[in-house]
């Protein structure tokens, strides 16, 4: 816990993005998380790549669940829309955000417990719905906000502070994201901002649901030796596999790489994601590739990072359920609520 | 790259931006933690330690430590560094019992000093107290020199002038008034030990135009009505003119013009145009001297480039200027100018202002010591010495016209040399400056100075109403600041001297300290070939001039490095409170510059807040 307040400081000739903001304007109150959590450093790569992408921050909702993860909306863009649901229901609550109005950008952040336990059946199914949000799992093995207790990503063989052995397997959010149909699935690390930001970003601008498993350390009670979280073990099994570079349609410059050495995704906004860094045939467009992939990883201890996987032309939600375009605000009234007889006439057809 | 060593002592000192600007390197942030903790008396005696007249110079300081504040970098206006200064001055108790004592005997050996200048007094108050026989030589029948003579009683009482050189004097200085040194042959013979030379830089330029000297007084002497600024000011300041006619017109727009036409005013001008060549950019006056005249409501009228005097029957009636235009490239440099017409200006009176050169007269060739074609004395940089031996020289006779806090620290190095030269040492061996880093840490967010930042803006000093402040040439114009203003002022300095020093071993790479940074001065990036490779890394720097990059050893977990751009640090000490190790601290870095009584077996002084 912290005691002293984050000063907010204008100073002159500070970089400004496109819409003349900070960016310290993207950022929020101060964290009350415990000096040195990873899920600080994931916050403040959101908010700068908020602040990149110049997207307004009242166009933006934050939505998330209960853990010290989920406290972290609170953190980064102080003028957007949030909500802390109740533990583990984030996905619901969004999904039901973005049916009313799919014109925002959404960011949920969540946790490991709070959606691989609790939360898990809801988080699959706004993976499989292709919800157009990005989701952020802030991984640290356990349950941070209640003092340590092992979460469902915790790898057997992993030992909690004081020393308990966990033995159960775990529940990898990447497999799992894939084998339900998300359609941008990734993984990241708190201490390598380089790579999560571009990742950030691309997954903000991917259409449809958007994954990004982040390995983020709890100081507190997963650090030391033994953990499978610690900042120690993640910087040595870390491997950035592949790297992906989000390019906004409007600096798209002509290809400037080597074929075979960048692969670029077309996105739906015009602009374009540039992955760099494959390994000899590996191909994140196919699913099957990226499932066998993490499973080889799997065997060694190795945490393979990077864009897993992506797939710009499935449908999201809202083109499945043929939903209406508008946000439901700018619908007038009249049309939202066309009264009680047309009711009775729409109840007849389903006699 | 190479870890930055911070153990180097120019490293810490270049991060304290005033500190390092200052001539004398004044110690500025630990001055004014002792001003907001309302130790006058201390802040008065730091300050006095560097630069010798805390009182004179909280007024009159040309301020270098000002443009170079980082607190300018951060917003519009620096720290009033300067005005603290007479704040430490003004609110001091009774100091003398600290002052460096006359001692009880002489060491015999005997020290002339030419001219009464900030300089000489400089030397004197650095060696009179070791022992040395000091005899300041002057010309006038007053001491001090151009704060004296030129710097007008508005901007400097004379009180505050005499208080401070009288210091010096009751070290058992010897004060020779009246006493015109007319040959350095001759003073050669009388035997001192070492002779010092800080006559300043005496002769003010001319424009010999057409009718500068068709002019005519009473008794037919040439030149009448056409005044030489600095001699001029010190006819002002004995008061052997007191007035002038209702037009007059400066030359020039330095810091001398300034005086000129605000003294002019005093003297009963009722209208005063200051008449630039160029325009406003290319302005030699500091940017306050200028805001002060112009709330005198003198007129500076840019682009007019003198061509004649106009004189009826041998009285001086107007001036002709060109009207100049200049083509400016995007660099602000002027590229080509073209006269476009010309305009005659009315007058009475006309003050040139237009610069000062040196003028040595009195030093034969004979003496063995160099003059350039300018006049300028061949003198060593670091020692002061001339192509002479025992023969020092300082302040505006060495390099030509500077301003009172170069003066000082000239003063400073020379009374080194001397000390030296009496002991027949090496004058090179001095000892070079050190670094302490003392702990700031007093428990959880506590730390031993104000480490918040404070958004205040720079406080303004209030002066003398105007309908007040021309009725004498002595009404000090500005009324220092109140107990308010000192209060907010002190807050605005950010403790530079306070550094954010790294342990790299100590560090998990969390990047909590990174969050933190209010303006994103930390990152930890892959190490490079060297700096310019590691600037284009970074995100935050922006910064091309200037401050360093503070690079870490090798972090264990990856090899990465921590870098900080020194930039614009508020040294909010936020970094090391939020890092979960105490990799990051911040430690006040001490500065000791030894001055002539630590030098050669000298003690050591404890220094320090
Ligand atoms: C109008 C004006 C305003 C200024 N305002 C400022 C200001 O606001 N702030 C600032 O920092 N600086 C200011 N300066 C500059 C500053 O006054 C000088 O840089 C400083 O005084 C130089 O000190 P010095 O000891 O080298 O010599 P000086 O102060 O010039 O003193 C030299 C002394 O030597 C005496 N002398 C000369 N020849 C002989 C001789 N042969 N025998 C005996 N005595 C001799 C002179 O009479 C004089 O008293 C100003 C200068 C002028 C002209
Ligand atoms: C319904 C309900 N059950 C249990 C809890 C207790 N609880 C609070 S946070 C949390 C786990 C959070 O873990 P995770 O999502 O991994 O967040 P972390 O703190 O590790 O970031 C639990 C079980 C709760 N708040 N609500
Ligand atoms: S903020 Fe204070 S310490 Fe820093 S440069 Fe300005 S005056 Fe000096
Ligand atoms: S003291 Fe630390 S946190 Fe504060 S500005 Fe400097 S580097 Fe940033
Ligand atoms: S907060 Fe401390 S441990 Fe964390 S990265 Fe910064 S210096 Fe290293
Ligand atoms: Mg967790």
């Amino acid at each position: 816990m912290t005691s002293f307040v984050e000063p907010f400081i204008r100073r002159k000739n500070e970089p400004t993005n496109d819409l003349g903001l900070v960016r310290a304007d993207y950022d929020g109150a101060m964290s009350t998380l415990c000096a040195g959590c990873g899920h600080d450093s994931v916050t403040a790569t959101m908010a700068r790549a908020f602040f990149e992408l110049s997207i307004e921050p009242h166009k933006a909702v934050k939505v998330s669940g209960i853990g010290c993860s989920s406290k972290t909306t609170a953190y980064f863009l102080r003028e957007s829309h949030g909500i802390n649901t109740v533990h583990g229901r984030m996905p619901s609550v969004a999904t039901g955000a973005i049916a009313a109005n799919h014109e925002l950008a959404y960011i949920g952040v969540s946790g490991d417990g709070d959606s691989l336990s609790i939360g898990l059946g809801q988080f699959v199914h706004a993976m499989r719905r292709n919800v157009n949000m990005l989701y952020m799992l802030e991984n640290n093995g356990v349950y941070g906000l209640t003092k340590g207790q092992f979460s469902a990503a915790a790898d057997i063989g992993s030992t909690a502070k004081k020393g308990a052995v966990n033995e159960l397997p775990p529940i990898d959010p990447v497999s799992l994201a894939l084998s339900v149909g998300a359609t941008f699935v990734a993984r990241g690390f708190s201490g390598d901002r380089d790579q999560l930001l571009p990742l950030i970003k691309a997954g903000l601008k991917h259409k449809g649901f958007g994954l990004i498993d982040v390995i983020s350390p709890c100081v507190r009670f997963n650090d030391h030796k033994g953990s499978t979280k610690s900042y120690a073990h993640a910087y040595k099994y870390y491997n950035p596999a592949i790297h992906a570079d989000y390019v906004p349609p409007s600096t798209q410059i002509k290809a400037a790489y080597e074929a075979g050495e960048v692969m670029p995704v077309k996105l739906h906004d015009g602009g374009e994601i540039r992955l760099r860094k494959l390994e000899n045939g590996y191909d994140p467009r196919d699913r099957a590739a990226a499932i066998g992939k993490l499973f080889e990883s799997g065997q060694s201890s190795e945490i393979i990072t990077g864009l897993l996987y992506i797939n710009e032309d499935h449908k999201d939600m809202h083109d499945m359920a043929r939903m209406e375009d508008r946000p439901l605000n700018q619908i007038p009234y009249s049309e939202l609520n066309p009264g009680a007889a047309k009711l009775k006439e729409l109840q007849k057809g389903f006699r | 790259m190479r870890p930055t060593n911070t153990r180097n002592p120019d490293y810490f000192h270049t991060v304290v931006d005033c500190q390092w600007a200052c001539p004398a390197h004044t110690p500025v942030p630990a001055y004014i933690r002792l001003i907001a903790q309302g130790r006058y008396s201390d802040a008065y005696m730091l300050n006095r330690r560097s630069n010798v007249f805390p009182g004179i110079l909280g007024r009159v300081c040309d301020r270098p430590c000002e443009p170079a504040c980082r607190r300018g970098r951060l917003e519009e206006e620096p720290v009033a560094i300067c005005r603290l200064k007479r704040v430490a001055a003004d609110h001091r108790g009774d100091i003398t019992d600290q002052l460096p004592k006359k001692p009880k005997k002489t060491n015999g050996k005997r020290i002339a000093l030419i001219g009464a200048g900030p300089a000489s007094f400089t030397v004197a108050n650095d060696l009179a107290p070791l022992g040395y026989e000091c005899t300041i030589f002057e010309k006038l029948s007053e001491p001090g020199g151009l704060m004296r003579s030129n710097i007008p009683a508005f901007r400097l009482p004379e009180p505050v002038l005499s208080e401070e050189l009288g210091y010096i004097l009751d070290m058992g200085v010897e004060l020779k008034l009246g006493h015109k040194v007319e040959s350095m042959d001759a003073l050669l013979e009388e035997g001192w030990d070492a002779v010092f030379v800080g006559t300043g830089a005496p002769r003010g330029k001319d424009l010999n135009l057409p009718g500068r000297w068709d002019t005519k007084d009473k008794d037919g002497a040439a030149g009448a009505n056409i005044h030489i600024g600095i001699d001029w000011l010190e006819s002002v300041a004995f008061e052997h003119t007191k007035k002038i006619g209702e037009n007059v017109l400066i030359i020039g727009v330095g810091n001398t013009a300034m005086d000129c036409c605000r003294t002019s005013l005093r003297l009963g001008a009722k209208r005063v145009k200051v008449m630039a060549r160029k325009p406003r950019a290319f302005f030699k006056a500091s940017v306050w001297e200028l805001e002060d005249a112009e709330e005198e409501n003198i007129e500076i009228i840019v682009n007019h480039s003198p061509k004649s005097f106009v004189v009826k029957d041998g009285k001086l009636t107007g001036m002709v200027f060109e009207l100049t235009e200049y083509e400016i490239n995007e660099n602000g440099k002027i590229i080509s100018q073209k006269v476009t017409g010309e305009t005659t200006i009315p007058c009475d009176d006309v003050i040139l202002a237009i610069g000062q050169d040196n003028a040595f007269p009195w030093i034969e060739e004979t003496s063995g010591i160099k003059l350039d074609k300018w006049q300028v004395p061949e003198v060593d940089e670091a020692t002061f010495e001339s192509t002479r031996k025992g023969v020092f020289f300082g302040g505006d006779a060495a390099f030509g016209p500077k301003n009172i806090i170069w003066a000082v620290e000239h003063g400073h190095q020379a009374a080194i040399s001397i000390h030296k030269h009496c002991q027949g040492k090496m004058l090179g061996g001095r000892l070079p400056n050190e670094v302490e880093m003392l702990p700031t840490k007093m428990g959880m967010f506590e730390w031993r100075y104000s480490n918040s930042y404070d958004d205040a803006a720079r406080r303004k000093m209030t002066h003398v109403e105007l309908t007040k402040r021309f009725a004498d040439l002595d009404v000090e114009v500005e009324l220092g600041f109140t107990a308010d203003q000192i209060a907010t002022e002190v807050e605005r300095c950010l403790n530079c001297d306070i550094q954010t020093v790294f342990e790299a071993s100590l560090c998990e790479e969390c990047d909590a300290c990174i969050d933190i940074c209010p303006v994103e001065c930390l990152s930890m990036t892959p190490d490079a070939e060297d700096e310019a490779e590691l600037r284009a890394s970074l995100s935050a720097s922006e910064n091309i001039e200037g401050q360093a990059l503070y690079v870490s050893d090798a972090l264990p977990l990856t090899g990465r490095v921590m870098i900080k751009d020194e930039d614009v640090c508020l040294h909010c000490g936020l970094c090391a409170e939020r890092c979960p190790t105490a990799a990051w601290d911040m430690k006040e870095s001490l500065i000791q510059i030894h001055y002539a009584d630590e030098q050669d077996g000298g003690q050591k002084r404890e220094q320090g807040t």
